[in-house]
């Protein structure tokens, strides 16, 4: 068993505490009261000596543990630590992989795209309809020249009906964009108003359809251009290969019609 | 009573100077301070038995530090280093827990 390596005498530690008292009554107290004095000898300052080295040792190595990281482990504790920080590596790849694979699957999934196309389609579609985008395309532009101020609403309105019923799928009155409540009428000067836009004559009539049935359907005889010749509009219908629908329509929110909810 | 001023002063001077241990001193440092301190244990421990000295004091300091590093650097080289060294700080920890528990009693008488 080690021993206290002070005691001149060989005596093993385990014996534990001695007899404090050695004749003298000196009791713990007293006898580390008097080992403090101060004394000037050569083993005394080599202790003090000792001590400071002591003192610094300690201090310089606490120091240098908390500062130094991986330089002071052995060699054991280095591969376990490599180790951990390898499992650690390959868990994190793992599930690097797997996030990948997700995001990609949700990028490129083809279902959505689809989706998204169809929801653009109808957006277009939609958007002609309603007059706020442009359209371009065959069809007729008609013109009636009305020198005399004798069209009247109800003959804009007949040809707006004549060319649906022929199939046209925009329609641009003078400028203002005929949608499902365009109206017609006319202010206190007999001005013709379209949608409450007044328009001067020659009113331009441009369709988007098929050339041939709508100017077939303007032809009829006591159709649209019978009636407005007769009235002495001088109209005339021309088809062309390519008609530009400009005029938009800003969108209005229905204030009293609402959706009833049900998806088509 | 020197010699504890001296152990202050010498961690004062530590605290001041942060000075960095040399690469072939850092195996040694830790286990050596704590040999150190097993002797300096028993010296405290010396002076309740009554039966200290000086020059005992520090033979056995010395002589604890140089049997520590002796070991450390013998373990390394057979390459049980971490369980040699281990095994020194049980014993050096078992020998300051008996030195104290003796002083204890002569300080408390507990």
């Amino acid at each position: 068993m080690p021993e206290p390596s002070e005691m001149s005498t060989d005596e093993p530690d385990t014996t534990g505490g001695q007899p404090t008292d050695e004749g003298a009554g000196r009791s713990g107290w007293s006898r580390l009261l008097r080992m403090g004095r101060p004394r000037a000898t050569r083993a005394n300052l080599f202790a003090t000596l000792l001590a400071v080295l002591l003192g610094f040792a300690m201090v310089t190595q606490v120091h240098e543990h908390r500062t130094s990281g991986l330089e002071n482990l052995s060699q054991g504790d280095l591969i376990a630590l490599l180790d951990g920080v390898n499992q650690q590596s390959l868990h994190l790849d793992q599930e690097r992989a797997k996030l990948t694979r997700t995001r990609d699957s949700l990028k490129t999934s083809s279902g959505d795209k689809a989706a998204i196309s169809a929801a653009q389609e109808r957006k277009n579609v939609l958007g002609i309809l309603a007059g706020t985008l442009p359209a371009k395309g065959p069809g007729i532009a008609i013109t009636v020249s009305d020198p005399d101020r004798v069209v009247q609403p109800a003959n804009l309105l007949d040809a707006v009906e004549e060319l649906r019923d022929a199939g046209a799928e925009a329609i641009q009155i003078a400028g203002v964009r005929v949608v499902a409540d365009t109206w017609f009428g006319v202010d206190d000067d007999n001005t013709m108003l379209v949608d409450g836009q007044p328009i001067q004559p020659p009113y331009i009539i441009l369709a988007i359809g098929s050339p041939h049935t709508m100017s077939t359907a303007m032809a009829i005889p006591g159709g649209v251009i019978d009636s407005l010749k007769q009235l002495g509009a001088h109209p005339s219908v021309a088809s062309l290969k390519t008609v530009n629908i400009d005029a938009l329509r800003a969108p209005k929110k229905p204030r009293y019609a609402q959706s009833d909810g049900s998806a088509s | 009573m020197i010699p504890a001023l001296g152990l202050v002063a010498g961690l004062v001077i530590g605290l001041l100077l942060h000075p960095d241990v040399p690469l072939w001193l850092q195996p040694y440092l830790p286990i050596a301070v704590v040999a150190a301190l097993d002797a300096v244990f028993g010296a405290v421990r010396a002076v309740m038995d009554g039966i200290f000295n000086d020059r005992v004091f520090v033979i056995s300091f010395l002589s604890n530090v140089v049997v520590a590093a002796l070991i450390v650097f013998l373990g390394d080289q057979l390459g049980v280093g971490s369980q040699l060294s281990t095994g020194v700080v049980v014993v050096l920890g078992l020998r300051i827990f008996s030195n104290m528990a003796a002083i204890r009693r002569h300080l408390f008488h507990a």
